[in-house]
């Protein structure tokens, strides 16, 4: 009996302490995925921390009403005028052709490949519809002057080597693949019984498709352009190579413009000292960037979580 | 053990002759409800009269895998017709061969025929455009499936399918198939809701009145209370009684209580054949197969 209670007794120790061992080590690596994690949140609140002191400095010197009303942006001039508009129209001028491009024919091929193509097709398809997506963006952007513009001035004679309409045209095959592959995510989650429903009813796949699936992932939908736009608004080299590098307030896509990327990329090049007006210009730019950016994250979020449907 | 004792035709012989007079209820005392299954016993016992569609050596294929078995059975028109047996058995395959819904997947094939009176088409005929067939027979789906519309559209979904674009038909339409389902007293208020937010007994209710809208000829159920719970499911059972009036109705269950209290006939099968089909009260009370006696007392499936 005695023998069997010590029996017992000790194996309950080794047990104990193999359980502290156990907790060591989990806290351990408790830790370590508490930092990894936070390598991402304090890189972010980095970025606005900076953006916002050297911004900051910038508005010392200009005037947040002349930042935001004045239809000039020359920081590079001897007459230097500080309006953002220019860039933000160039921006917003780029990301809608981009749009207009992307949208249907990402929902388009979507549709395709979720609702009519075969499941060899699709799968033979998509992973080369997302290679596009890992070619380089300076290759679009030389794309973009010397193929899209050339055709372009076919159809438009007057058009300038440089414009926004053959940046945004060739951003929005750009982003094509990812407004695709997300659409046809958001497409195949819809339930089998949804379709199943629609065509016991007497619907086509073109109807089910059209009917039923596509307002069944509008959720999924509405954040794949948010996406879309998202990356249309912060490309870079396109507009840099194809658009030209002139601030310009217009909103006509046949005219060249600069947009706020490629006004950073410009300045970031190095013409101009450290801490001079011109260099902290670019900090206050890409804030702009980033809340243009927010915003339509905010969006997009908020029409996701509208839309969502309870499955 | 409970004996099977009875002198009459097998049902395979009853399914050859349906036109012919059926015999009456069995004495009082031999009908006795020895199973533990209550069946409404105010039913007259009927002969089937009119044939909605008659089943005719029915086999299906998946694949190479043939999972129905020279299927042959009526459907009684405006009866309502149950499909009961152990899972796996083949009774909703068969339910979905009615409207065509395998065409949806690769590699399937039917043999045989389901011919639709008084038209006498084929269902599942090579030549027969299975659109055509869904748009005359209903379905209703185990799980409660409204489209992410509104209530109104969900019903008003068919007749949009169909090209009714009138929007006063539309209105009348819609109702008419939502008191059908008995559900408009609830939704009359939020026709332009989501069907989304309604609860689960409503939402079944609902993809009912969106197969009634467009007046089927047949209306299939699979296993439409499976995911309801017991105060639904009588509503379901309440509505698809009412039902017989106005359509024929072919309902799969896995739940034997509510085929003995819903069916006017009942097909019991088993690993893809038919073992016995005969009026429900008799199915129920009085089975002239082993195989059909042991399910429902519950000794398997």
């Amino acid at each position: 009996m005695a023998s069997t209670a010590a029996t017992t007794k000790s194996s309950d120790l080794v047990l104990r302490s193999g359980l502290r061992y156990r907790k060591i080590r989990d806290r351990i690596i408790e830790t370590f995925l508490l930092a990894a994690g936070l390598v991402a949140v304090f890189t972010t609140i980095a970025i606005v921390v900076i953006l916002l002191t050297e911004s900051s400095a910038f508005f010392e010197h200009v005037s947040l009403k002349d930042f935001l009303t004045d239809t000039m942006w020359t920081p590079l001039f001897a007459d230097a005028h500080y309006g953002i508009l220019p860039l933000v129209a160039g921006t917003l001028t780029t990301t809608m052709v981009a749009l207009i491009v992307a949208v249907p024919v990402g929902t388009i091929i979507a549709i395709y490949l979720s609702e009519f193509a075969s499941h060899r097709l699709r799968e033979t398809v998509k992973p080369i519809l997302e290679l596009l997506g890992a070619v380089p963006t300076v290759v679009y952007g030389y794309f973009a002057l010397t193929a899209v513009t050339p055709l372009l001035q076919l159809i438009f004679p007057e058009l300038p080597g440089f414009n926004m309409l053959s940046a945004g045209l060739v951003i929005g095959l750009m982003i094509v693949p990812y407004v695709a592959s997300v659409s046809e995510d958001a497409m195949r989650s819809v339930p089998r019984y949804m379709r199943e429903g629609s065509y016991a009813m007497g619907a086509t796949r073109l109807q089910t498709a059209l009917r039923v699936v596509v307002p069944g992932a509008f959720s999924g939908l509405a954040a794949a352009f948010i996406l879309g736009i998202s990356r249309a608004v912060g490309e870079t080299m396109v507009v840099a190579i194809a658009a030209g590098m002139q601030p310009n307030f217009t909103f006509d896509p046949r005219e060249q413009a600069a947009t706020i990327t490629a006004y950073i990329v410009q300045v970031s090049l190095g013409d101009l000292p450290h801490g001079s007006i011109g260099y902290q210009s670019i900090f206050a730019a890409g804030l702009v960037l980033m809340l243009i950016t927010l915003i339509f994250n905010v969006i997009g979020f908020s029409l996701t979580r509208k839309f969502r449907e309870a499955y | 053990m409970i004996e099977t004792t009875s002198t009459r035709g097998t049902p395979e012989s009853i399914l050859r002759n349906e036109e012919s007079a059926r015999p009456g209820q069995p004495p009082a005392g031999a009908a006795a409800p020895r199973l533990n299954i209550a069946v409404d016993d105010t039913r007259q016992t009927k002969a089937i009269t009119s044939v909605k569609a008659q089943v005719d050596n029915v086999n299906f294929y998946y694949g190479q895998n043939r999972a129905l078995k020279n299927l042959s059975i009526p459907i009684a028109d405006k009866q309502v017709t149950a499909l009961i047996g152990p899972s796996g058995c083949g009774k909703s395959t068969f339910l979905r061969c009615f409207n065509r819904m395998h065409d949806l997947q690769p590699d399937t094939r039917y043999e045989g025929s389901i011919t639709l009176h008084p038209d006498n088409i084929n269902l599942i005929g090579p030549g027969i455009d299975p659109i055509e067939v869904r748009m005359r027979i209903g379905m209703v789906f185990q799980k409660p499936n409204p489209f992410p519309k509104t209530i109104f559209e969900n019903v008003a979904y068919g007749l949009r399918l169909r090209g009714v674009r009138n929007r006063a038909t539309l209105a009348e339409e819609v109702e008419k198939a939502l008191r059908g389902a008995a559900l408009w007293d609830e939704v009359k208020d939020r026709l332009q809701d989501s069907a989304l937010a309604l609860s689960g007994g409503q939402m079944q209710r609902l993809c009912i009145a969106r197969a009634l809208a467009t007046t089927p000829e047949i209306l299939l159920f699979d296993e439409p209370t499976s995911a309801l719970d017991p105060i639904a499911t009588a509503k379901i059972e309440e509505l698809i009684s009412t039902l017989r009036d106005q359509v024929t109705v072919l309902i799969v269950t896995h739940n034997m209580q509510q085929a003995a209290r819903v069916s006017d006939y009942t097909a019991f099968m088993y690993l893809g054949e038919l073992i016995e089909f005969d009026e429900a009260a008799k199915i129920f009370t009085n089975p002239s197969k082993k195989a059909t006696e042991d399910y429902i007392t519950g000794r398997y499936g």
